[in-house]
């Protein structure tokens, strides 16, 4: 039995990924896009037509990757407009900068719209209470993936916790389906101040495909004040780390 | 014409003038008699709004004959009451609830007419979540231990009320609705086919693949086109991948639960080889943009062939190292076996579908039973059996299921040659047949997924079905707890691990 465990052990090896912030994800990935306007707009409104939740405007060119599901279809419809880059440091601080226009180059990571507080009490330890609120089970899953051996987002001090009682702030996922409205707002209030909220997975950003459903209710999300919106769908567990990461660090 | 239409799952759709409208009386009697034969299941039964009232349709699987027998109904407008089937054969019970709670229909003796999910579009609006009609029991010895609907992980949310003598688990109710977000009806919001594939891939986001491959199959049966054997392959190897990988969050899962830390790590690290190999194949590491209906934008090549083979070679054995001492782990067995037991006879009375059936013995693998896509052509499936029903029969199917998976994938990608242009594109826009009934049925990871259409003159899908397999299963759980140490309720939840947005829509 012993000599078994050892054999398993031999085999783990080791898993952590000592900088987390050097991982290039597989080209296949898609994260950021590349816009470029044409003359011909003719795919681009095949595109946009297509779009299950919306996401693209033509004229001018956007693409909300708020709303985006990351499907790849436009991809595919307007070749020479769109290119889905592997870049999966999408994080925002304010929900317009998840609006891309043509010729952007990178995500925009607003720092001034940062609250100071964040990195005086947070800097050092955070702790999260997560919510589902009609999340599909997807982006729960690479929150939890963020604490495991591969990325053990833990040794820089921030963890997942039961009881809002003992946690720093909220991270909301889905698209807040009615019937978990009122405990959502319950839990929410029942975090001590000062706290943060977070938003994961472009359903919970936008509601995505459920943004129009009788059976969603989004009004917590204009009530309360949000520090971080991560698109995705999934949100990836580098994209988590890397928004929460920047959201902490103190500004100069 | 008798009371059935008999096809099966590789057939085309079915017109809708051709299944019986029959009387329910006669249905009733006949299925009183069919149902007590645990060949039959129910595989998915609803009602849907016609002029004037409600039609029912019904479909009953048969696992030895791989026959699927559909008939509808049409009860009169003043016969108001319909006897129930619950009340005979319990497994037609969430189906009886959904429709009492979205059109009212009273069903007579049902045992447990319950609200199922609180639906936006239910009859009573006044059955909230606030007011759902907990089972209690009188007695000064007892307690009831409340618990959610925010659970203490990063899960989702359900509501579960315990009763219990002590420590002693007596009763435990699950009353589920908080993930409801309208799925069916937004299936129907517009005709928009890669809108639909997206929410499909959203019903249980764990079980993107499974649900997805039953939306391509549904489909595909309203048209004549012939999709190829070498599409099939790849959908089997992007099911088999899921399995693989949610097996492994499962058994990983079960570590935790016992604090056994090697065992949760190296389940950890496995998924992420598993999941990071479906990501380098699509881009996603859940398999979502996978299963398109008609064809694929991510068609194999040789090199992710490739990859494919080595990542799961070496996760199958490396799983393998660990289940090996999984077996030997005298620790964890005195956790794991004789606790949560649901006994093979319990399990075919409430209908149970999928990996749960099979560790209590019963051979329910749509695979098997109903193949369709390659394991119908290339891949003869021999479904894993354990017998005990308990904590550790659901941990050795998926310590076998795994290493079966993988062997599938093995065999199909190992003698693939993909050629340029042998998988079509996705087709979004592919003209369906009319007044027709279509259903697939898919073994997902955690079971018998089904999905039934109704489409219109035109051919528009004017009314989608999804069934979960959670929808059988749930109660399973919650009588795998009794008499159990309430202490133990977590590991028998993940040895179960069901969806709740699954179920909830």
């Amino acid at each position: 039995m012993f000599f078994q465990k050892v054999k398993i052990l031999r085999s783990h090896g080791s898993q952590y990924i000592p900088d987390l912030d050097a991982v290039t994800l597989t080209e296949e990935f898609r994260g950021f896009p590349l816009l470029t306007d044409t003359e011909d707009k003719s795919d681009l409104e095949r595109a946009a037509k297509i779009c299950p939740t919306g996401a693209i405007t033509t004229k001018p060119l956007t693409l909300d990757m708020g709303k985006c599901l990351f499907c790849g279809e436009c991809q595919k419809c307007a070749p020479k407009n769109i290119k889905f880059t592997n870049e999966h440091r999408l994080a925002a601080t304010r929900r317009e900068d998840l609006v891309v226009h043509a010729g952007q180059t990178a995500p925009k990571f607003d720092t001034s719209a940062i609250r100071p507080d964040i990195a005086k009490y947070f800097g050092k330890a955070l702790e999260l209470r997560e919510v589902s609120a009609g999340g599909d089970c997807s982006v729960e899953m690479e929150l939890n993936a963020t604490g495991n051996v591969n990325f053990d987002f833990g040794r820089f001090g921030v963890g997942f916790t039961a009881s809002p009682r003992h946690s720093d702030g909220l991270v909301l996922t889905g698209p807040i389906s009615s019937n978990m409205a009122e405990a959502l707002d319950i839990c929410y209030n029942s975090i001590a101040e000062p706290k943060i909220l977070v938003v994961a997975g472009s359903e919970a950003v936008s509601g995505g495909l459920y943004a129009d459903s009788p059976a969603v209710d989004r009004r917590f999300i204009d009530k309360y004040h949000v520090d971080l919106w991560l698109p995705g769908a999934p949100t990836h567990p580098l994209c988590f780390i890397d928004g929460i990461t920047r959201l902490r660090k103190k500004q100069k | 014409m008798g009371l059935y239409y008999i096809t099966n799952n590789t057939a085309s759709a079915v017109k809708l003038s051709d299944i019986p409208v029959v009387e329910y009386v006669e249905l009733y009697n006949d299925l009183k008699e069919r149902m007590s034969n645990p060949r039959f299941h129910v595989g998915h039964y609803f009602a849907t709004e016609i002029e004037n009232g409600l039609k029912f349709y019904m479909l009953i699987l048969d696992d030895e004959s791989g026959e699927v027998l559909i008939t509808s109904f049409i009860p009169d407008y003043y016969t108001r009451t319909l006897a129930s089937l619950t009340a005979i054969h319990q497994q037609f019970h969430p189906f009886e609830r959904e429709i009492h709670e979205l059109y009212g229909v009273p069903f007579d003796n049902h045992p447990w007419l319950k609200p199922l999910r609180f639906p936006h579009d239910r009859r009573d609006h006044e059955s909230t979540m606030e007011s759902y009609p907990f089972y209690t029991i009188e007695g000064e010895e007892l307690h009831e231990v409340n618990v959610g609907p925010i659970h203490a992980g990063i899960i989702e949310p359900g509501a579960f009320r315990f009763i219990c003598d002590g420590e002693q688990v007596l009763h435990l109710e699950i009353a589920l609705g908080y993930q409801h977000r309208g799925v069916e009806s937004e299936m129907l919001r517009n005709q928009n086919r890669l809108r639909q594939t997206l929410i499909a891939e959203s019903i249980a986001g764990d079980t993107a693949v499974g649900h997805a491959t039953a939306y391509a199959e549904l489909l595909e049966k309203l048209t004549s086109v012939d999709i190829g054997d070498d599409l099939r392959r790849e959908r089997l190897v992007a099911i088999e991948l899921e399995r693989i990988a949610m097996h492994l969050a499962d058994t990983g899962a079960l570590g935790t639960d016992i604090a056994y830390q090697l065992y949760q790590v190296v389940c950890e690290a496995l998924r992420t080889v598993t999941i990071n190999t479906s990501q380098a194949w699509c881009g996603n590491r859940f398999g979502k943009s996978l299963i398109r209906p008609f064809g694929s934008n991510h068609p194999l090549t040789e090199a992710k062939i490739e990859l494919i083979r080595k990542n799961i070679a070496d996760v199958r054995r490396r799983y393998d190292e660990l289940r090996t001492d999984i077996l030997e782990a005298h620790t964890l067995l005195a956790r794991f076996e004789q606790c949560g037991l649901v006994p093979k006879a319990e399990m075919e009375r409430i209908g149970g579908v999928g990996q749960a059936a099979r560790a209590s013995g019963v051979r329910r693998d749509i695979r098997t039973t109903h193949p369709s896509g390659y394991y119908a052509v290339g891949v003869t499936h021999e479904p894993i059996l354990k017998h005990d029903g308990d904590v550790m029969s659901r941990l050795a199917t998926r310590l076998d299921e795994v290493l079966q998976s993988a062997d599938y994938i093995e065999k199909v990608l190992s003698t693939y040659k993909p050629t340029e242009g042998n998988i079509a594109k996705p087709d979004y826009e592919a003209k369906l047949e009319g007044d027709c009934l279509s259903f697939s049925l898919i073994e997902g990871w955690r079971g018998e997924i089904c999905h039934v259409a109704l489409t219109d003159a035109e051919g528009n899908i004017a009314k989608y079905k999804i069934k979960d397999p959670s929808l059988h299963n749930w109660l399973g759980l919650a009588i795998a707890v009794r008499t159990e140490g309430i202490s133990d309720f977590p590991i028998n939840n993940k040895s179960f691990n069901l969806s709740y947005c699954g179920h909830d829509l």
